[in-house]
Protein backbone atom coordinates (compact mmCIF):
# COMPACT_ATOMS: atom_id res chain seq x y z
CA UNK A 1 0.00 0.00 0.00
CA UNK A 2 1.42 3.36 -0.91
CA UNK A 3 2.19 5.52 2.10
CA UNK A 4 -0.14 8.47 2.68
CA UNK A 5 1.10 11.66 1.11
CA UNK A 6 2.44 14.10 3.64
CA UNK A 7 -0.02 16.86 4.32
CA UNK A 8 0.87 20.49 3.96
CA UNK A 9 0.92 22.60 7.06
CA UNK A 10 -2.26 24.37 6.05
CA UNK A 11 -4.12 21.14 5.50
CA UNK A 12 -3.19 19.78 8.90
CA UNK A 13 -4.02 23.01 10.63
CA UNK A 14 -7.41 23.10 8.97
CA UNK A 15 -8.23 19.56 10.03
CA UNK A 16 -7.61 19.85 13.75
CA UNK A 17 -9.49 21.51 16.56
CA UNK A 18 -8.67 25.10 17.30
CA UNK A 19 -8.75 27.30 20.29
CA UNK A 20 -8.87 31.07 20.48
CA UNK A 21 -5.33 32.38 20.01
CA UNK A 22 -5.75 35.06 22.63
CA UNK A 23 -6.56 32.48 25.27
CA UNK A 24 -3.37 30.71 24.34
CA UNK A 25 -1.33 33.90 24.41
CA UNK A 26 -2.74 35.00 27.75
CA UNK A 27 -2.26 31.59 29.32
CA UNK A 28 1.37 31.62 28.25
CA UNK A 29 1.71 35.10 29.70
CA UNK A 30 0.24 33.91 33.00
CA UNK A 31 2.75 31.10 33.07
CA UNK A 32 5.73 33.36 32.43
CA UNK A 33 4.46 35.69 35.13
CA UNK A 34 4.24 32.82 37.63
CA UNK A 35 7.76 31.74 36.80
CA UNK A 36 9.04 35.27 37.24
CA UNK A 37 7.33 35.61 40.60
CA UNK A 38 8.61 32.27 41.84
CA UNK A 39 12.10 32.28 40.46
CA UNK A 40 12.81 36.01 40.34
CA UNK A 41 16.03 35.61 38.35
CA UNK A 42 15.59 36.15 34.64
CA UNK A 43 18.20 33.55 33.76
CA UNK A 44 16.44 30.96 35.89
CA UNK A 45 13.19 31.65 34.13
CA UNK A 46 14.87 31.36 30.73
CA UNK A 47 16.22 27.98 31.77
CA UNK A 48 12.91 26.73 33.09
CA UNK A 49 11.05 27.74 29.95
CA UNK A 50 13.55 25.90 27.84
CA UNK A 51 14.18 22.86 29.93
CA UNK A 52 12.47 20.29 31.97
CA UNK A 53 9.35 21.88 33.13
CA UNK A 54 8.22 23.53 30.09
CA UNK A 55 9.63 23.58 26.61
CA UNK A 56 11.49 20.31 26.51
CA UNK A 57 8.64 18.38 28.15
CA UNK A 58 6.20 19.67 25.61
CA UNK A 59 8.57 18.92 22.73
CA UNK A 60 8.95 15.25 23.56
CA UNK A 61 5.18 14.75 23.58
CA UNK A 62 4.42 17.04 20.70
CA UNK A 63 6.54 15.07 18.27
CA UNK A 64 4.21 12.05 18.47
CA UNK A 65 1.18 14.07 17.67
CA UNK A 66 3.03 15.86 14.93
CA UNK A 67 4.09 12.66 13.20
CA UNK A 68 0.66 11.12 13.59
CA UNK A 69 -1.30 14.04 12.21
CA UNK A 70 0.96 15.18 9.44
CA UNK A 71 1.92 11.88 7.83
CA UNK A 72 5.37 13.20 7.22
CA UNK A 73 7.68 10.45 6.10
CA UNK A 74 11.14 10.05 7.46
CA UNK A 75 13.29 13.02 6.65
CA UNK A 76 16.26 12.20 4.50
CA UNK A 77 18.54 14.75 6.03
CA UNK A 78 18.74 17.62 8.43
CA UNK A 79 17.86 20.13 5.75
CA UNK A 80 14.56 18.44 5.12
CA UNK A 81 13.93 18.29 8.84
CA UNK A 82 14.41 22.01 9.06
CA UNK A 83 11.89 22.68 6.32
CA UNK A 84 9.35 20.37 7.84
CA UNK A 85 9.62 22.04 11.24
CA UNK A 86 9.17 25.47 9.75
CA UNK A 87 6.42 24.78 7.26
CA UNK A 88 4.39 22.04 8.87
CA UNK A 89 5.27 21.99 12.53
CA UNK A 90 4.88 25.64 13.34
CA UNK A 91 1.79 25.94 11.17
CA UNK A 92 0.14 22.96 12.74
CA UNK A 93 0.49 24.08 16.31
CA UNK A 94 0.76 27.81 16.25
CA UNK A 95 -0.96 28.62 12.99
CA UNK A 96 2.03 30.51 11.60
CA UNK A 97 4.85 29.51 9.27
CA UNK A 98 8.50 30.08 9.90
CA UNK A 99 11.20 30.34 7.25
CA UNK A 100 14.51 28.56 7.17
CA UNK A 101 17.62 30.59 6.35
CA UNK A 102 21.33 30.94 6.89
CA UNK A 103 22.50 27.40 6.48
CA UNK A 104 26.11 27.05 7.43
CA UNK A 105 28.70 25.40 5.20
CA UNK A 106 28.44 21.92 6.70
CA UNK A 107 24.68 21.93 6.70
CA UNK A 108 24.44 21.34 10.43
CA UNK A 109 23.12 24.64 11.56
CA UNK A 110 20.29 26.85 10.36
CA UNK A 111 18.10 29.71 11.41
CA UNK A 112 14.37 29.63 11.88
CA UNK A 113 12.81 33.01 11.35
CA UNK A 114 9.37 33.91 12.63
CA UNK A 115 7.71 37.20 11.92
CA UNK A 116 4.42 36.44 13.47
CA UNK A 117 4.36 34.84 16.88
CA UNK A 118 1.15 34.15 18.80
CA UNK A 119 3.01 33.82 22.09
CA UNK A 120 3.85 37.49 22.21
CA UNK A 121 0.67 39.28 21.21
CA UNK A 122 0.17 42.33 23.38
CA UNK A 123 3.41 41.76 25.23
CA UNK A 124 6.12 44.25 25.93
CA UNK A 125 9.09 43.65 28.19
CA UNK A 126 9.63 46.14 30.97
CA UNK A 127 13.21 47.38 31.39
CA UNK A 128 13.95 45.22 34.40
CA UNK A 129 13.36 42.08 32.39
CA UNK A 130 15.36 42.80 29.32
CA UNK A 131 17.36 39.61 29.74
CA UNK A 132 14.25 37.47 29.54
CA UNK A 133 13.82 35.30 26.48
CA UNK A 134 10.05 35.38 26.66
CA UNK A 135 9.58 32.73 23.99
CA UNK A 136 12.21 30.38 25.30
CA UNK A 137 9.60 27.70 25.40
CA UNK A 138 10.03 27.42 21.63
CA UNK A 139 13.68 26.48 21.89
CA UNK A 140 12.84 23.78 24.41
CA UNK A 141 10.03 22.43 22.28
CA UNK A 142 12.26 22.15 19.21
CA UNK A 143 15.03 20.49 21.18
CA UNK A 144 12.67 18.01 22.81
CA UNK A 145 10.88 17.15 19.60
CA UNK A 146 14.06 16.54 17.63
CA UNK A 147 15.45 14.30 20.31
CA UNK A 148 12.41 12.11 20.27
CA UNK A 149 12.00 11.64 16.54
CA UNK A 150 11.74 7.91 16.29
CA UNK A 151 14.22 6.81 13.70
CA UNK A 152 17.01 9.16 14.35
CA UNK A 153 17.36 11.12 17.51
CA UNK A 154 18.97 14.51 17.00
CA UNK A 155 20.69 16.35 19.79
CA UNK A 156 20.57 20.03 19.06
CA UNK A 157 21.45 23.31 20.56
CA UNK A 158 18.94 26.11 20.08
CA UNK A 159 19.75 29.72 20.73
CA UNK A 160 18.07 33.07 20.15
CA UNK A 161 19.56 35.39 17.60
CA UNK A 162 16.84 37.97 17.19
CA UNK A 163 13.94 38.75 19.48
CA UNK A 164 11.23 41.25 18.63
CA UNK A 165 10.60 41.99 22.28
CA UNK A 166 14.16 43.24 22.44
CA UNK A 167 13.63 45.58 19.54
CA UNK A 168 14.63 43.38 16.61
CA UNK A 169 12.49 43.04 13.53
CA UNK A 170 11.75 39.32 13.78
CA UNK A 171 12.27 36.24 15.91
CA UNK A 172 15.25 34.19 14.87
CA UNK A 173 16.30 30.92 16.43
CA UNK A 174 19.57 29.26 15.58
CA UNK A 175 19.34 25.46 15.55
CA UNK A 176 22.60 23.59 15.57
CA UNK A 177 22.83 19.86 15.17
CA UNK A 178 25.24 18.44 17.71
CA UNK A 179 24.81 14.72 17.27
CA UNK A 180 22.61 12.27 15.42
CA UNK A 181 21.93 9.01 17.17
CA UNK A 182 20.22 6.30 15.15
CA UNK A 183 17.84 4.37 17.30
CA UNK A 184 19.17 1.06 18.51
CA UNK A 185 16.76 -1.78 18.76
CA UNK A 186 16.92 -3.65 22.02
CA UNK A 187 16.99 -7.01 20.28
CA UNK A 188 18.18 -8.35 16.99
CA UNK A 189 15.86 -10.41 14.85
CA UNK A 190 17.90 -13.40 13.89
CA UNK A 191 20.32 -13.94 16.70
CA UNK B 1 3.83 44.44 40.40
CA UNK B 2 5.26 42.20 37.76
CA UNK B 3 1.92 41.46 36.13
CA UNK B 4 1.18 45.10 35.50
CA UNK B 5 4.50 45.70 33.83
CA UNK B 6 4.14 42.80 31.48
CA UNK B 7 1.20 43.97 29.45
CA UNK B 8 1.25 47.69 29.98
CA UNK B 9 -0.21 49.45 26.98
CA UNK B 10 2.32 51.79 25.42
CA UNK B 11 1.11 53.94 22.58
CA UNK B 12 2.84 51.93 19.88
CA UNK B 13 1.20 48.74 21.08
CA UNK B 14 -2.21 50.37 21.02
CA UNK B 15 -1.67 51.51 17.49
CA UNK B 16 -1.45 47.95 16.23
CA UNK B 17 -4.69 46.79 14.67
CA UNK B 18 -6.64 44.58 17.02
CA UNK B 19 -8.15 42.18 14.56
CA UNK B 20 -5.61 40.00 12.84
CA UNK B 21 -5.78 37.28 10.23
CA UNK B 22 -4.75 34.72 12.78
CA UNK B 23 -7.32 34.13 15.48
CA UNK B 24 -6.63 30.59 16.43
CA UNK B 25 -3.96 28.13 17.40
CA UNK B 26 -4.27 24.39 17.57
CA UNK B 27 -6.13 22.96 20.52
CA UNK B 28 -3.26 20.69 21.30
CA UNK B 29 -0.85 23.61 21.58
CA UNK B 30 -3.11 24.99 24.26
CA UNK B 31 -3.52 21.60 25.91
CA UNK B 32 0.25 21.07 26.09
CA UNK B 33 0.79 24.52 27.51
CA UNK B 34 -1.95 24.14 30.07
CA UNK B 35 -0.69 20.76 31.20
CA UNK B 36 2.78 22.20 31.73
CA UNK B 37 1.25 25.04 33.71
CA UNK B 38 -0.48 22.53 35.99
CA UNK B 39 2.56 20.32 36.32
CA UNK B 40 4.83 23.23 37.13
CA UNK B 41 2.47 24.43 39.81
CA UNK B 42 2.28 20.95 41.27
CA UNK B 43 5.93 21.22 42.16
CA UNK B 44 5.39 24.49 43.95
CA UNK B 45 2.61 23.46 46.30
CA UNK B 46 1.93 20.90 49.01
CA UNK B 47 -1.73 20.29 48.63
CA UNK B 48 -4.67 20.46 46.27
CA UNK B 49 -6.25 23.59 47.66
CA UNK B 50 -3.08 25.55 47.09
CA UNK B 51 -2.78 24.17 43.57
CA UNK B 52 -6.30 25.28 42.76
CA UNK B 53 -5.58 28.70 44.23
CA UNK B 54 -2.53 29.12 42.04
CA UNK B 55 -4.42 28.08 38.94
CA UNK B 56 -7.18 30.46 39.86
CA UNK B 57 -4.68 33.28 40.23
CA UNK B 58 -3.23 32.50 36.83
CA UNK B 59 -6.71 32.42 35.34
CA UNK B 60 -7.55 35.69 37.03
CA UNK B 61 -4.69 37.40 35.27
CA UNK B 62 -5.99 36.04 31.99
CA UNK B 63 -9.55 37.10 32.68
CA UNK B 64 -8.60 40.63 33.58
CA UNK B 65 -7.16 41.03 30.11
CA UNK B 66 -9.53 38.95 28.12
CA UNK B 67 -12.41 41.29 28.80
CA UNK B 68 -11.13 43.61 26.12
CA UNK B 69 -10.93 40.82 23.62
CA UNK B 70 -14.22 39.22 24.55
CA UNK B 71 -15.86 40.03 21.25
CA UNK B 72 -13.69 37.42 19.53
CA UNK B 73 -15.14 34.54 21.44
CA UNK B 74 -17.54 32.42 19.47
CA UNK B 75 -18.23 29.63 21.84
CA UNK B 76 -21.05 30.07 24.30
CA UNK B 77 -21.23 27.93 27.41
CA UNK B 78 -23.81 25.18 27.58
CA UNK B 79 -26.04 26.92 30.05
CA UNK B 80 -26.37 29.81 32.43
CA UNK B 81 -28.64 29.36 35.38
CA UNK B 82 -29.59 31.24 38.42
CA UNK B 83 -29.07 29.45 41.72
CA UNK B 84 -32.23 28.60 43.59
CA UNK B 85 -30.94 28.99 47.10
CA UNK B 86 -29.36 32.40 47.09
CA UNK B 87 -30.19 35.58 45.26
CA UNK B 88 -26.61 36.33 44.47
CA UNK B 89 -25.56 33.06 42.87
CA UNK B 90 -25.36 32.18 39.20
CA UNK B 91 -24.01 29.09 37.54
CA UNK B 92 -22.43 28.48 34.19
CA UNK B 93 -22.14 24.85 33.30
CA UNK B 94 -20.27 23.07 30.63
CA UNK B 95 -20.31 19.42 29.74
CA UNK B 96 -16.66 19.08 28.88
CA UNK B 97 -14.64 22.04 29.93
CA UNK B 98 -11.76 22.72 27.58
CA UNK B 99 -9.14 22.56 30.28
CA UNK B 100 -10.48 19.34 31.71
CA UNK B 101 -10.58 17.51 28.42
CA UNK B 102 -6.98 16.49 28.35
CA UNK B 103 -6.30 16.22 32.01
CA UNK B 104 -6.82 13.07 33.99
CA UNK B 105 -6.74 13.33 37.73
CA UNK B 106 -4.63 10.78 39.57
CA UNK B 107 -6.58 9.03 42.34
CA UNK B 108 -4.67 10.64 45.15
CA UNK B 109 -5.68 14.07 43.99
CA UNK B 110 -9.34 13.30 44.41
CA UNK B 111 -11.24 16.51 44.34
CA UNK B 112 -8.83 18.62 42.35
CA UNK B 113 -10.40 20.51 39.53
CA UNK B 114 -8.51 22.25 36.75
CA UNK B 115 -11.63 24.27 36.23
CA UNK B 116 -10.05 26.45 38.88
CA UNK B 117 -8.18 28.09 36.04
CA UNK B 118 -11.39 28.91 34.21
CA UNK B 119 -12.99 30.09 37.45
CA UNK B 120 -10.06 32.46 37.75
CA UNK B 121 -10.64 33.76 34.24
CA UNK B 122 -14.31 34.42 34.95
CA UNK B 123 -13.44 36.17 38.19
CA UNK B 124 -10.90 38.32 36.38
CA UNK B 125 -13.42 39.30 33.72
CA UNK B 126 -16.10 40.15 36.26
CA UNK B 127 -13.75 42.11 38.48
CA UNK B 128 -12.48 44.19 35.59
CA UNK B 129 -16.03 44.85 34.51
CA UNK B 130 -16.88 46.12 37.96
CA UNK B 131 -18.78 43.10 39.23
CA UNK B 132 -16.69 41.63 42.01
CA UNK B 133 -17.58 38.06 42.84
CA UNK B 134 -16.31 34.87 44.35
CA UNK B 135 -16.02 32.31 41.59
CA UNK B 136 -15.41 28.62 42.07
CA UNK B 137 -15.44 25.51 39.91
CA UNK B 138 -17.25 22.32 40.85
CA UNK B 139 -17.70 18.90 39.43
CA UNK B 140 -21.28 17.80 39.21
CA UNK B 141 -21.71 14.09 38.55
CA UNK B 142 -24.40 13.40 35.97
CA UNK B 143 -26.59 10.36 35.60
CA UNK B 144 -25.56 8.14 32.76
CA UNK B 145 -22.44 10.11 31.82
CA UNK B 146 -18.91 9.02 32.45
CA UNK B 147 -17.42 12.39 33.10
CA UNK B 148 -19.05 14.89 35.38
CA UNK B 149 -20.14 18.30 34.18
CA UNK B 150 -18.16 21.23 35.39
CA UNK B 151 -20.06 24.10 36.89
CA UNK B 152 -18.66 27.52 37.52
CA UNK B 153 -20.39 29.03 40.50
CA UNK B 154 -20.50 32.81 40.65
CA UNK B 155 -21.44 34.47 43.88
CA UNK B 156 -21.69 38.20 43.47
CA UNK B 157 -20.49 40.53 46.17
CA UNK B 158 -22.93 42.47 48.29
CA UNK B 159 -22.26 45.75 46.61
CA UNK B 160 -23.21 44.39 43.20
CA UNK B 161 -26.62 43.34 44.44
CA UNK B 162 -27.17 46.61 46.20
CA UNK B 163 -26.28 48.46 43.03
CA UNK B 164 -28.65 46.33 40.98
CA UNK B 165 -31.42 47.00 43.43
CA UNK B 166 -30.80 50.73 43.23
CA UNK B 167 -30.83 50.68 39.44
CA UNK B 168 -34.19 48.93 39.68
Amino acid sequence: MAPLAPKTGDAVFASIDHVNAELFTLTYGAMVRQLLTDLEEVEEVNKQLDQMYVGYNIGVRLIDEFLAKSNVSRCVDFKETADVIAKVGFKMFLGVTASVTNWDAEGTSFSLVLEDNPLVDFVELPDTFQGLHYCNILSGVIRGALEMVCNVSMKTEVTWVRDMLHGDDAYELRVKLLKQIPEEYPYKDDE
Amino acid sequence: MIGVGKIKHYTNLLEKPLSRGRQEVSLSAFAFLFSELVQYNQTQVDNIAELERRLEDAGYAVGARVLELLCHREKVADSLEKGTEHEDEYMISEKELLVNRFISIPKDMGAFNCGAFVAGIVKGVLDSAGFPAVVTAHFVPMEGQQRPRTTILIKFAEEVLRREARLG
